[in-house]
Order: C-alpha cells, then sequence, then structure tokens
C-alpha cells in the first residue's frame, strides 16, 4: 500500500499503478523520495522504472544492517533519471537468516559489482547474479565485514 | 587508429579455428604492480594476438574498511576519514559528506563558508585534473607536461597548506562550516596562481592538443557507446565527453553553485581525446569559479550559528560557562544527529560523488556508503577495451581518470 503521504509523488504513483502490492511502505524525509519494495517484486519494479519511467541509471546498491531487529537487512537502491533530473531510493527488507534477493543485473549492467560488494561484505545473497564472488576482500576471508556483529578491531586466534 | 576490430568476429575466428590451432590465447597480468594504472589494479587480460579478447578488472588490494570505520568515529572526526578515499581530491569528499550530514541535521552554512567551499573545490577539482593530465601524458610517452602540471599543483597544494595546514590530507572542511578562519593573506596567493593559471592551461594545449603523436595514440581510441556508459555507472567527464550534458553542480545545486557563472564543457566524439578537451576545459571553467568565489566572497562568519554542533569560539570559552560546557560535551561526546537517511551527490573531479547517510538519533553515523565515481567508471573497462589493441589500453584507462583508493575504500 502506498502511504497517503506519497500522493503527489509521480514516481510512487506510477510504481503503484503497476503493481500496487509491491509497495510495502515509504516516505519522503528532507526532500528524498524513499519506497520501500516487498523483496521478491524487487526485479520487476527496477524493469518497471527503468523502461517505463525513464530512470536509465543505477547510481549504487548498497545495505544497511540492523541486527538484531528482524528483518535485518536493508537492501538500498538508489535510482537517477538523466531525462527528468529526478532520483528515488527503493528499500527491501530482507531476513537475516539465509538472507537472499534477486539480483536486479539484467536490468542495469551497473548493479554487477555492486551486488557483488554487498554479498562480499554483508553476506547477502544475490538470486541470478552473474559472477557472485567476493570483490573487496580476499577470496578465502571469512565472515561479512560491514555487519554489525562483525568486531571493528582483533586479531583472529 | 584506424579501423576498430569486432570484438565478436574475433572471438568467431578464434573459436572457429581452435580444433586447427589449438587455443592462441594468452592470459596477461596488467597489474596490480603496474606503472600506469596509478594505485594497484589488476587488469587479467585474454589476448589473441595483439587484441584483447576479454578484460576482467580485479580490484580491492586498496580495501581499507572506511566505511565500517565510519561507525565507530562520531560525526565530525570522520571527516578525516573522507580525506582517505580519493586522495587526490580531498576536499571534494569532505564536502560530500559534510552536507550529507548537514542535511540530516538541516543546518544553515552561512555564505562566507559556502563561497569558501566553492573556491576550495574547485582548487581541488584543478589539483586533480593536473595530476590525471601529467600522467595520462607520461603514460602516453609525453614526459614534459608531467613536469609542468606538477609545477602547478604544487602551487595549489601550498594554498592547501596555507588554509588547513595540510597539503593533501586537509580536512578543512567540517560540519557546519570550516575548521579554521581563512588564513590572513589568502586572497593575494589565490590571486597569483589564477591569473597566470588560464595561460598555463594554453601551454599545455600548446604542447598536446595539435601535437601529431598525442592525436595518433588518443583519437578514435577508447570509444563506448553512451547507452552502455548510463547503463554500467559512468558518470563526469566520460558522459560529457559523449555529448551528454551532466553536471549535478548545475543539475543539483550544492553550496551555492547556482550563483556561479560557468558552462559544462560537452564534445561529442566521445573518445580518449574528447574527454582530454572536456577536461582542459574544465579546468579553464574551474579557473573562472575560483576567480568568481574570490572576488564576490561575502563577508561574515565562517561556521554556523548552532552551539549544539559547532565548537564556541575562544573567546566565549573563558568568559561565557555556557560556552565552555558545549564546547566539553562536543568534544567528549559529540554531537546527536536526528534520525534519518540522505543521499548527497556532488559532482567530483571523477564524477558523481554520492554519500548515503544513515543516523540512528546517536552520535556516530549508523552507516555511511560511498557511492565512489571511480568505482562505477572502472566497471565499464571490460566493455571499452574487448576487441581493442592492447597498446590502446593504457591510454583507455588513463582517460577514465580513477583512483583505486576511491574504487576500494
Amino acid at each position: 500500500m502506498l502511504p497517503d503521504s506519497l500522493r503527489q509523488h509521480a514516481t510512487a504513483l506510477s510504481v503503484e499503478a503497476f503493481d500496487g502490492d509491491a509497495i510495502t511502505g515509504g516516505n519522503c524525509d528532507r526532500g528524498e523520495l524513499t519506497i520501500e519494495i516487498a523483496a521478491p517484486k524487487i526485479g520487476s519494479v527496477c524493469g518497471f522504472l527503468k523502461f517505463d519511467q525513464g530512470f536509465a541509471r543505477l547510481s549504487t546498491v548498497t545495505a544497511v544492517d540492523r541486527y538484531p531487529a528482524e528483518p535485518r537487512f536493508e537492501v538500498v537502491y538508489h535510482l537517477h533519471s538523466v531525462e527528468h533530473n529526478r532520483r528515488v531510493r527503493l528499500k527491501c527488507r530482507v531476513s537475516g537468516t539465509e538472507p537472499a534477493i534477486d539480483s536486479v543485473t539484467s536490468v542495469w549492467r551497473s548493479a554487477n559489482w555492486y551486488e557483488r560488494e554487498v554479498f562480499d561484505l554483508f553476506g547477502i545473497q544475490f538470486r541470478n547474479h552473474p559472477n557472485l564472488k567476493r570483490i573487496m576482500m580476499p577470496d578465502d576471508w571469512e565472515g561479512h565485514p560491514l555487519r554489525k556483529d562483525y568486531p571493528v578491531t582483533g586479531s583472529r586466534v | 587508429m584506424g579501423d576498430q576490430p569486432n570484438p565478436q568476429q574475433t572471438v568467431a575466428v578464434a573459436e572457429e579455428e581452435k580444433p586447427r590451432t589449438g587455443s592462441r590465447r594468452m592470459v596477461l597480468n596488467m597489474g596490480p604492480q603496474h606503472p600506469s594504472t596509478h594505485g594497484v589494479l589488476r587488469l587479467v587480460l585474454e589476448l589473441d594476438g595483439e587484441i584483447i579478447v576479454k578484460c576482467e578488472p580485479e580490484l580491492g588490494y586498496l580495501h581499507t574498511g572506511i566505511e565500517k570505520e565510519f561507525e565507530v568515529k562520531n560525526y565530525q572526526q570522520a571527516v578525516t576519514l573522507t580525506d582517505r578515499v580519493d586522495y587526490l581530491a580531498p576536499l571534494s569528499n569532505n564536502l560530500g559528506y559534510c552536507l550529507a550530514v548537514e542535511k540530516l541535521l538541516g543546518l544553515e552554512i552561512p555564505p562566507k563558508a559556502q563561497w569558501m567551499r566553492v573556491m576550495l573545490t574547485e582548487l581541488t577539482r584543478l589539483n586533480s585534473h593536473l595530476v590525471w593530465l601529467g600522467t595520462h601524458a607520461l603514460d602516453i610517452g609525453a614526459m614534459t607536461v608531467f613536469l609542468y602540471c606538477f609545477r602547478e599543483r604544487e602551487d595549489i597544494l601550498r594554498i592547501f597548506e596555507m588554509f588547513s595546514g595540510q597539503r593533501m590530507m586537509t580536512s578543512y572542511f567540517r560540519i557546519g562550516g570550516l575548521a579554521l578562519d581563512p588564513p590572513r593573506g589568502w586572497h593575494e596567493r589565490v590571486k597569483k596562481f589564477i591569473d597566470t593559471f588560464p595561460s598555463r592551461v594554453d601551454e599545455y594545449e600548446n604542447l598536446l592538443t595539435s601535437n601529431r603523436i598525442w592525436m595518433g595514440r588518443t583519437q578514435g581510441v577508447g570509444r563506448i557507446s553512451l547507452e552502455d556508459m548510463l547503463d554500467l555507472g559512468v558518470t563526469g567527464p566520460m558522459l560529457r565527453a559523449a555529448g551528454l550534458k551532466i553536471d549535478a553542480r548545475k543539475d543539483e545545486p550544492y553550496s551555492s553553485y547556482e550563483k556561479f557563472d560557468f558552462e559544462v564543457p560537452v564534445r561529442t566524439e566521445n573518445d580518449v581525446f574528447a574527454r582530454y578537451l572536456v577536461r582542459l576545459e574544465e579546468m579553464r571553467q574551474s579557473a573562472k569559479i575560483v576567480r568568481q568565489a574570490m572576488d564576490g566572497m561575502p563577508e561574515g562568519p565562517w561556521k554556523a550559528d548552532d552551539q549544539h554542533v559547532v565548537l564556541p569560539d575562544r573567546e566565549k570559552m573563558k568568559t561565557q560557562m555556557e560556552a565552555l560546557i558545549y564546547h566539553f560535551k562536543i568534544v567528549t561526546e559529540g554531537f546527536r544527529v536526528p534520525a534519518g537517511e540522505v543521499y548527497q551527490v556532488i559532482e567530483s573531479p571523477r564524477g558523481e560523488l554520492g554519500f548515503y547517510a544513515v543516523s540512528d538519533g546517536t552520535a556516530h553515523p549508523f552507516r555511511v556508503h560511498m557511492r565512489t565515481p571511480s568505482f562505477g567508471n572502472l566497471q565499464a573497462t571490460s566493455v571499452m577495451v574487448e576487441g581493442t589493441l592492447i597498446a590502446d589500453v593504457i591510454a583507455a584507462i588513463g582517460s577514465m581518470d580513477f583512483v583505486l583508493g576511491d574504487t576500494d575504500r
């Protein structure tokens, strides 16, 4: 359901018209539009926003760890429409047990490295990603450094 | 130069001949220690003769966990981390981060600090472009330009040193304004530099623009379509050299950029040479902005009027109990930032630099993600160089102007 506060935003309304069930929430805070999307729907919503709404660029994909809350992770997408000079943030909540979400690499190729980075540093799996392996840390690294339960300092014993 | 080989065709021919000749391919590691990768980047190149069939960039050698480090610093301390991301444009990073946190705080920055920020960020752009031009030309074989560029860069670094005490890791922008009062005599110093600088750009142009070797090495090299670039996350001068007029300073103005008069240079050739021309013109435009900021510098305070965030003046601390208490609180605990999240974009010398900052209402950032331009640009390497000659790789990746610290964070 689209929150009433977002009814004056064209992008939010278009997503609702495309698939009303996909929206789980959202807000417009400090002039920035955030739409929360149900995780299984992320691929189709991104495809719609790119090909129908002109969001040609995916600025970045990242995640936020809300440990110990559940669902633990938020996967955050920043989209940019050069044509309309407009930005939107999409957010999906993903559970902490075996976190996984569909990859959007088939929509934007730039998602490739960003998703690899999120996989590497947060341990979130991206389904149907063409090359899901670590990008920053060594291949044999254990753990995912940007998780909140991963220590900042200390040595391995 | 000349006809670009068609990658699909090359691959098809190699596959066809495989049963007869065996694999003709050779795998070559360029880097991680290669003089022209400017940092530690490794390109795994699969070659068929001199033609690149496949290119896979390997990164992460300079990963230092800066995003993790943000979470244990307080907001003001974290400014120093941003210097170390893109070490050729420290003040651009400072600005992006400060603007993001100021947006979270809803803090109004006085005009003098904004103008000063614009002036110094544009000097940073000059600094970064000078290093790019010098090293890029050096890679392609023009030694002289490098020496000239570093002569001018030295002047800029001295100006930074005058302002902040540091040549490179300046941390001069702070949340709420500047770190220090601008030093006495800064105006003359900047004026002296900016009066001569445009003639120096002409000097570089004399050495390169109609130089036959330079043209031969750069024209028609490193082509990649605009659609590919947008899809692969490329930003900045690369897009502008492909005919797309995109610049966050114009499209999403920050720090009073809308009050400055400058042009966004655009070319349509979309090759290494066009990127070179775009960046040279950007230097001229930046010099113009520096001059406007310098001449029109407003009077007034250089830090915001918010006692919860900005440290009080020394004088007040000696006479007012309240100022002393705020000073103690800010230094020991930092300041609390209202919960929320922002994505602040600025135009760094390399393209779109975005800071995604999430606050949970405490004095430490809950999460800071940097959308760095080098990371986005580097992702296009494979598409750009596959099917071209190995000799053109150096020119092509040089024209992307990435910094590995910026890529790996």
